[in-house]
């Protein structure tokens, strides 16, 4: 894992340590550090119609579930008949780059959350309505929603010390073998990165759009089931939905990709 | 009918049209646009669900029409320009199998 920013940051130190013109590089490495990331994300590897229809709102079919989540943003939901509107109030204002810091750790569950559980969390405390599974009609809608109030916002993973076992757990995944074809994460999307399979281009496999319209899946989908497309692309045995595997993948992604900027929602073929 | 899907649409363009001057109006559709070919999970043929054809009228005049066929992706989006030479009404019309029938206005004012 090349790309990890930990890993860039400790280059850095290195260099400056080696007494290489230190204060000339600490003075430009901000703007070095930018130009070397090699960190691409997925839209860079696909064509320039695709990724038009990504960047203009009036193509990006995506915005027809963006669409329902605003409006249900404003509805009253659960038993509670309370929006949540009600709290947040202006979802433009209030939720503006909270989508770029999931997974977070939640202290009343004393577990970390994705953004769609704390959705659920809060449906199920706040609206006395039932929890969404992920990859339903409304919570792709709402995640779709508030992804698109960080859009272009770095991803910011939290500097909070009760994540580090869940995202050990997620990168030791992202190197573990799995399935009838025995490969792992990293052997394509850091090592055959940019390299095609069949005729379609491996991404670095950052989740920085979800959730994503896929033109695969013809309507919007979550990192849940991407990441169920590739465990189920190795021949192995998906995990159940919703089993900590999923989460800790999805808390060493959002670490592995830190900085980058958020698309949701994304538009992947 | 009683199985039409809910129908969502993304309409684009109409605030932005000027007097007298070809204005792009983009529309998208929320629907599967099922071809009547794909199994589902458990192997049975889902049932055919088309959207064939599209229509947009300005003022009741016909000013563009589209047929769809099953080859068209889900979620079918539409770009075409209109020109409007004052103040009136956009309505979008889609049509489908089984019965499949949405339609939306929106009231235009060319600056």
């Amino acid at each position: 894992m090349t790309a990890a920013p930990g890993d860039w940051a400790k280059a850095w130190v290195r260099a400056l340590g080696s007494g290489l013109l230190g204060a000339l590089i600490a003075a430009g490495s901000a703007q070095a550090q930018a130009q070397a990331d090699p960190r691409r994300s997925g839209l860079d590897y696909m064509s320039p119609a695709l990724q038009a229809l990504q960047r203009d709102d009036a193509q990006n079919p995506a915005m027809l579930w963006v669409q329902d989540g605003a409006a249900l943003w404003l509805a009253p939901a659960g038993k509670l008949a309370k929006s949540c509107s009600g709290c947040h109030a202006n979802a433009a204002q209030s939720m503006a780059g909270v989508a770029a810091r999931y997974p977070a750790w939640d202290a009343r569950s004393g577990a970390a959350l994705n953004l769609h559980g704390r959705i659920n969390a809060c449906r199920v405390q706040h609206q006395q309505a039932p929890a969404l599974a992920a990859d339903h009609a409304d919570a792709l809608a709402l995640t779709a929603y508030l992804g698109l109030q960080s859009r272009g916002q770095p991803l910011a993973p939290p500097d909070d010390a009760r994540l580090a076992s869940l995202r050990s757990q997620g990168q030791q995944l992202w190197q573990q073998r799995l399935g009838q074809l025995n490969l792992a994460c990293l052997h394509c999307h850091d090592q055959r990165a940019g390299h095609k399979l069949g005729g379609a281009a491996i991404p670095q496999g950052h989740a920085t759009g979800y959730p994503s319209y896929r033109l695969e899946w013809q309507g919007l989908g979550s990192l849940q089931r991407r990441l169920r497309g590739c465990v189920v692309g190795v021949r192995a045995e998906p995990w159940a939905p919703d089993a900590p595997e999923w989460l800790a993948l999805e808390a060493w992604l959002a670490q592995r990709a830190a900085g980058m900027a958020v698309e949701t929602p994304a538009v992947r073929p | 009918m009683a199985d039409a899907p809910k129908a969502r649409t993304l309409i684009h363009g109409t605030d932005a049209l000027r007097r007298g001057v070809p204005g792009e109006i983009r529309v998208t559709l929320g629907h599967p646009m099922e071809n009547g070919l794909r199994p589902d999970g458990l192997g049975n043929v889902v049932a055919r669900a088309l959207v064939t054809r599209f229509e947009c009228q300005l003022d009741g005049v016909l000013v563009f029409a589209a047929d769809l066929y099953p080859a068209i992706s889900a979620n079918p989006y539409l770009a075409f320009w209109v020109r409007a030479n004052g103040p009136g009404t956009l309505s979008f019309e889609w049509l489908g199998d089984w019965g499949f029938q949405h339609r939306e206005t929106r009231a235009i004012q060319p600056a």
